[in-house]
């Protein structure tokens, strides 16, 4: 058997530096960093298939070789050689799903109060709270977006608040803890909020911010603070001054500052993105991402020239004033101006289907001539969504190195009817539509469904 | 019928309106009639004044009549949004433009929303081109929120209303009364389910009672009822079986209860959301409840629908349940019941079933199917042609037709969509219309 094994991609500074922290406790893991070990995997090749890369290529009839948890090679006639193989003819084979905006685990299912953890509302400035830390890994909505083909996710504070405090990137595996699902050595979020939200939950209490301006006076000033902290902590180490009291506020926004944390801007309006630029600009940290930004398509040049990507729902609209001009064309008019598009969920049932959720845009892009073929808006939910969380490097296309986060649908992932069928993780198999048994459950499900060994 | 999906655009420009006096023959498309003619294919569709003169294969057009050739084109039914507040919210968090819920105890069951309708709403565009022809605008079931508003366990009267341009906007008035059960009947009730029954129970049997001794009422020579007039009123019909009860129920003891109640009472029973009615498929059919469902809905969002499954549909039709989707799709997104009825279909649901739950279904449950529902002699030419199956979400309508007027394929996102699918900088967007 001879398989082509190419070295594997240089991985991004970031996961040099998260290898590189300091703090490790007797089973080597630094506090707070992943616990993740992938799950058992044998060699695979999955065979025959229409591949979708991620990179924006369609490779018929090709198979798909994993080996030691990476994408090993992918084309047509590769050689089986004892790997386990599976046919895979008929079918097709894309990068994982990626959603870059989820609350399972800190909105998880039953959405009882009790498990209300994603929304520190009590402050308009939270940016030292960790997402991590309110996740709750027996949320069924994990295994179901499992069988949705999602292999990671983004998980997010709630945006009542400026700075919601930090997301987390996880595999979507099941974990005791949410350290055994966190991805190793991504990089963290910060989640901000624009427009309605912050105003109305601190305004209505009669604080600030309770207006768009009051808003922008509050990231600024935050801001201030947090390049002021920087500085002492720099003139600290080179001996001029006492180092500040550790805060983790202050912390969190140094850390965007210094560029390993990646902000994540929940902004619906056109308007309000431009306003968000700037302040980026004045205190020099970059925007990874605007979320709900339901009004990119109105700049989709100026998101494009700024390297941010717009993440985007494809038909929400009307469900608030700042939602009232979402079209389905948002995400066409986004990809077709070079801006980095990425499909996301904020939703439990609608991460299940970002697939379909693309379908639509490219059925509405139909209807005025644009041609959206299927290798281009899996970008959306695949490598567009890794490069959002700087995860690019290691995940989101099928390229020879990169882990082997593999989904493989019954057939077109734009049809309806289409249904994920395999989902590797790592090399491993997690969710076989054919076979229940080795599927997770939950321990919420044991006994309280009918469905997964309760009573009926 | 699985139909490739198609990459390319092809637009049918169907330039001149079809005003309802005259005579129009669609030809050549494979047509789902969802009704008795099952699917035509190379078939003929006859509108005269509005209505459907003729559907089948080998019929002559009429002399004079406006030929639209839509060969290789698939016809449906308009679609039927089963539940929803289509011209009672133009904004959901946008207090002022919502009219679904109300404040205070004046009305229960008779809280008549139909009234309250915006013909002119933004939301009726954007959700008439992608097929939406009719729907039911009914009182929203929710908590009490910031304003105080708040469901009731009665919370009122649903419609029926047609999304087109001319004509009455009412298909049928007050088709059904509306009641919470299951978490939400519970949190407006008496902070119990059981509280929810007896308050509807009371109301139903102060109706029964009404009924028989409405002179006596009147003279002020009665008992106190638990409702008001108005509310009496709208329950009559109730139990006497010409109007129905939508009940919003999950959990399968829930449903139990409905169909122990359809049957003492002899109503004519819905269930929205129905969660769990899976479980009870066979008592369903057998007590003839009619299911609304959502058809993505498959998490345990709370404990009344631990046993949200993919399946419901199919379960539920294979056993002879008629079933509608909508639970989840309603209002703004009414648009996406093809959504629902095509991931039923992915998971069990046979094609035409879940075709036939959002056209006919939905006008059999609220009793307008005499007039829509299907493409049959008789009945309103509410119609779409597709240009590939209609369940597919790469699938669009390229024209919708409403009582037999071609509607312009146009809404505030197509306006906003060409603006900004124009590139000329020179002047801002505002300068583009």
């Amino acid at each position: 058997m001879k398989i082509l094994r190419i070295t594997v991609l240089p991985l991004s500074l970031l996961f040099l530096l998260a290898a590189c922290e300091q703090g490790a406790d007797s089973d080597g893991a630094a506090p707070w960093s992943s616990r993740y070990t992938p799950l058992p995997s044998v060699a695979t090749i999955l065979q025959g298939a229409t591949v979708l890369t991620g990179t924006g290529e369609r490779i018929d009839n090709a198979d798909v070789v994993m080996d030691g948890g990476k994408i090993i090679a992918v084309g047509p006639g590769l050689d089986a050689g004892s790997m386990t193989v599976v046919d895979a003819g008929g079918m097709w084979i894309t990068p994982g799903v990626i959603d870059v905006h989820s609350h399972l685990g800190v909105y998880p299912s039953p959405q009882v109060s009790a498990h209300s953890d994603g929304n520190e509302a009590t402050a308009p400035n939270t940016a030292e709270v960790w997402a991590e830390h309110s996740v709750w890994p027996q949320d069924p909505g994990f295994v179901a977006a499992l069988a949705g083909g999602v292999t990671s996710m983004q998980i997010l504070p709630g945006s009542a608040n400026l700075f919601g405090g930090r997301g987390v990137t996880l595999k979507n595996v099941p974990g005791q803890s949410v350290q055994e699902m966190m991805f190793p050595g991504a990089p963290h979020g910060l989640k901000m909020a624009c427009g309605e939200n912050p105003k109305r939950v601190y305004g209505s209490r009669g604080t600030s911010p309770s207006t768009r301006m009051g808003n922008v006076a509050g990231y600024r000033s935050a801001w201030i603070a947090a390049d002021d902290y920087r500085k002492k902590l720099a003139a600290a180490e080179k001996g001029r001054g006492e180092a500040p009291l550790r805060d983790l506020q202050l912390e969190t926004l140094a850390g965007v500052l210094d560029g390993e944390i990646l902000v994540h801007n929940h902004c619906y309006r056109a308007d309000e993105m431009a306003v968000m630029i700037d302040i980026a600009k004045e205190f020099d940290y970059k925007i990874s991402a605007f979320h709900h930004a339901v009004e990119a398509y109105k700049v989709a040049d100026m998101l494009r020239e700024n390297d941010i990507c717009a993440a985007i729902w494809a038909d929400w609209y009307g469900f608030k004033m700042e939602a009232f001009d979402g079209i389905r064309e948002n995400a066409a008019i986004l990809d077709r101006a070079g801006t980095c598009t990425v499909m996301h969920s904020d939703s439990a049932i609608g991460i299940q289907r970002l697939n379909q959720e693309s379908a639509k845009v490219i059925g509405a892009a139909a209807k005025v001539g644009i041609d959206i073929p299927p290798e281009r808006a899996v970008r959306w939910f695949t490598s567009n969504a890794a490069k959002a969380l700087g995860i690019d490097g290691v995940t989101g296309s099928l390229e020879p190195g990169k882990m082997a986060d593999v989904t493989v649908w019954s057939g077109n992932p734009f049809s309806v009817y289409t249904k994920a069928e395999r989902v590797y993780i790592d090399g491993a198999l997690v969710f076989d539509r054919h076979n229940p048994d080795v599927n997770p459950v939950t321990d919420f499900s044991l006994g309280t469904s009918a469905l997964h060994g309760g009573a009926q | 019928m699985r139909t490739t999906i198609r990459m390319t655009a092809t637009v049918l420009a169907f330039a001149a309106s079809v005003a309802s006096a005259q005579t129009t023959a669609i030809t050549g498309a494979t047509v789902h009639t969802v009704g008795p003619e099952g699917t035509l294919e190379n078939a003929t569709i006859v509108i005269e004044n509005g209505r459907i003169a003729e559907v089948g294969t080998g019929i002559r057009v009429p002399a004079g009549a406006e030929v639209i050739d839509a060969s290789g084109k698939i016809i449906t039914p308009g679609l039927f949004s089963a539940m929803g507040q289509i011209g009672l919210s133009e904004v959901g968090a946008v207090t002022g433009t919502n009219d679904a819920v109300q404040r205070g105890d004046d009305f229960s069951a008779g809280f008549d929303v139909a009234d309250a309708y915006n013909r002119r709403s933004v939301v009726i565009p954007i959700s008439r081109i992608d097929g939406i022809t009719r729907a039911l605008i009914a009182p929203r079931a929710g908590r009490p929120d910031e304003q105080g508003n708040s469901s009731r366990v009665l919370s009122g009267l649903a419609s029926v209303v047609q999304l087109g341009d001319s004509g009455d906007y009412l298909t049928r008035h007050g088709v059904a009364v509306v009641v919470n059960l299951g978490e939400t009947g519970s949190a407006v009730a008496a902070g119990s389910r059981a509280a929810a029954i007896q308050e509807l129970r009371a109301a139903l049997a102060d109706a029964l009672d009404y009924r028989r001794n409405k002179a006596a009422y009147e003279r002020g020579d009665w008992r106190e009822y638990s409702v008001s007039t108005a509310d009496l009123e709208a329950l009559i019909s109730v139990v006497e079986g010409d109007r129905s009860m939508i009940f919003a129920a999950n959990r399968a003891s829930d449903i139990e209860i409905v169909i122990k109640l359809a049957s003492e009472f002899g109503l004519s029973a819905i269930i929205i959301g129905g969660a769990e009615a899976w479980m009870l498929a066979h008592e369903l059919a057998a007590a003839n409840v009619s299911v609304i469902i959502d058809g993505t809905a498959n998490l345990p969002g709370n404990f009344d629908r631990i046993n949200a499954r993919l399946e419901t549909g199919g379960i539920l039709a294979a056993a002879g349940v008629r079933v509608a989707f909508g639970a989840g799709a309603q209002t703004h997104q009414a648009r996406n019941i093809t959504q629902s009825a095509g991931n039923a279909v992915a998971n069990g649901m046979d094609w035409d079933a879940a075709l036939e739950a959002i056209t006919l279904a939905p006008a059999e449950m609220y009793g307008v199917a005499g007039e829509v529902g299907s493409i049959e002699t008789g009945k309103s030419a509410d119609l779409i042609i597709w240009g590939a199956d209609p369940l597919e979400l790469t699938s669009y309508p390229e024209q919708v037709f409403i009582q037999g007027e071609s509607i312009p394929m146009e809404s505030r996102q197509t306006l906003l969509r060409d603006r900004y699918l124009q590139t000329d900088t020179v002047k801002p967007p505002a300068f583009r219309h």
